[in-house]
């Protein structure tokens, strides 16, 4: 009797352990000018939420599939996830040979969701997370510094990211790590992307986003470095997964 | 009694697994439900007559769909005329088994009472229009699924891919026609094949 209530007592301290691991900063309400997703330049307001300090790590999906096992790479149905969901995995519950706190990447938009969810907590949406992602160590809004842009640009030429743990890049003005340097990130609502031309237009000209309109205009490195994150958003399907795009989770404040 | 009363409390504990039993097995849904399916998805819906439903209740039927809102002036007007006309030209010995769904991209505003509305308008009020809405969120997952893309960029407007979607009996998406003023008859085909097949 008194080892089942000390076995008790042990379950409650880990899982409350293992949720004290799942960082999470305040992102303060504020507004921010989008570079690309509308017609005019006008501020965009974002509510206060809470954004997790760090992406859901391959440790961290490795827990959720083990009380979640219709998610693992052999169950997972075909409409949530396409061939390629968790290629690198050794096998369904094992993440081999990756490292425990890299990050979780080819996992679908429905696994991501399924993640959060889980948690009680949601995806950021692309306003949530283009805000939160705009500062470096110091400035809130560093988007027009040159490092900044340097600091994208020269991660976009950079291999295997991925293979970094969460927490090896840098901190941002909000306390966050790894908004850059590590891996993309799925939003709540990637799939709201409308680059071409007329935004009350067809969507059916995917090849103006790569070949002309924006991003032959774009000398700017501001621009460029924003472009690429909206252009590979909106070249994904909510099944499909990619090694170097992974997720992590943000709540809404009580 | 009281004796009684601790030897179903002890039971209880006795039985720790159960209580902290994870999820063990895929959850069962029907025999048939393909891993493609969009009738995975749990989400709940009312219609325009206010009543609830699963996706999955249209299994059996042959569903287009397509993704809409009721304020929308421009897209969505043509949108709806070609699901009018590919209604009226299909033919089919199973056409009571084709549905044709309208989603709501809006559903703060389009309200059941407002998607009713909207289809006596639209000379859409019969047992072969399914007007649909539920909250934002499923409605996103939906439409993820359609890829549907979509954008509130008004108050009153919102930017939207013109998709007509066909589902199969199962509810595996088998067919999109993309964009405004095209030609309706490989949908019409692909729609009559699949209803033949019921």
């Amino acid at each position: 009797m008194m080892w089942k209530i000390f076995r008790y007592l042990l379950l409650g301290l880990l899982s409350f352990h293992a949720a004290q691991a799942q960082d999470m900063v305040l992102i303060k309400k504020g507004s921010y000018v989008p570079l690309y997703g509308t017609a005019d330049k006008r501020p965009v307001a974002v509510k206060a939420f809470y954004l997790d300090v760090f992406p859901v790590t391959n440790q961290d999906y490795l827990e959720f599939l083990e009380t979640n096992k219709s998610y693992s790479k052999s169950q997972i149905k075909k409409l949530f996830a396409d061939k390629s969901y968790l290629a690198y995995w050794k096998s369904d519950f094992d993440y081999a040979p990756a490292k425990a706190k890299a990050p979780v990447t080819n996992v679908s938009w429905y696994a991501a969701k399924k993640f959060c969810e889980s948690k009680g907590m949601r995806l950021p949406t692309m306003d949530e997370w283009e805000y939160a992602a705009m500062s470096d160590a110091k400035t809130m809004d560093a988007r027009t510094k040159k490092s900044y842009n340097q600091y994208i640009l020269s991660w976009y030429e950079t291999a295997k990211t991925y293979n970094n743990e969460v927490g090896s890049t840098f901190k941002n003005y909000w306390g966050v790590y790894d908004m850059h340097g590590l891996v993309w990130e799925w939003t709540s609502d990637f799939n709201s992307i409308f680059l071409t031309g007329e935004s009350r237009k067809d969507k059916g000209e995917d090849g103006n986003l790569f070949c002309g309109g924006a991003s032959v205009n774009a000398s700017d490195l501001m621009n460029y470095a924003a472009f690429m994150r909206y252009a590979f958003r909106g070249s994904m399907k909510a099944s499909y997964s990619s090694r170097n795009l992974g997720f992590r989770c943000a709540r809404d404040v009580k | 009694m009281a004796l009684f009363a601790f030897g179903l409390l002890a039971q209880a504990c006795q039985n720790p697994e159960t209580s902290t039993q994870v999820e063990l097995k895929q959850p069962t849904l029907t025999d048939s439900l393909s891993d493609l399916s969009v009738y995975n998805l749990p989400s709940q819906w009312t219609n325009q007559n206010g009543e609830e439903m699963e996706l999955k209740d249209l299994k059996g039927n042959v569903v287009v769909a397509v993704m809409i809102y009721t304020s929308c002036k421009a897209a969505c007007p043509r949108l709806v005329d070609d699901m009018r006309h590919i209604e009226k030209t299909v033919k089919s010995k199973n056409k009571d088994k084709i549905k044709f769904l309208l989603v709501s991209i809006d559903p703060k505003v389009d309200t059941p009472e407002r998607l009713k509305q909207f289809a006596i308008e639209n000379e859409m009020d019969g047992e072969q229009w399914i007007f649909l809405r539920s909250n934002e969120e499923d409605t996103r997952e939906f439409a993820a699924t359609l890829a549907v893309n979509y954008k509130q960029i008004s108050p009153i407007d919102f930017s939207h891919s013109n998709i007509i979607s066909l589902f199969n009996a199962q509810g595996e998406l088998v067919y999109q026609q993309e964009g405004l003023g095209v030609d309706y008859a490989p949908t019409i085909g692909a729609i009559e094949k699949e209803a033949s097949k019921i």
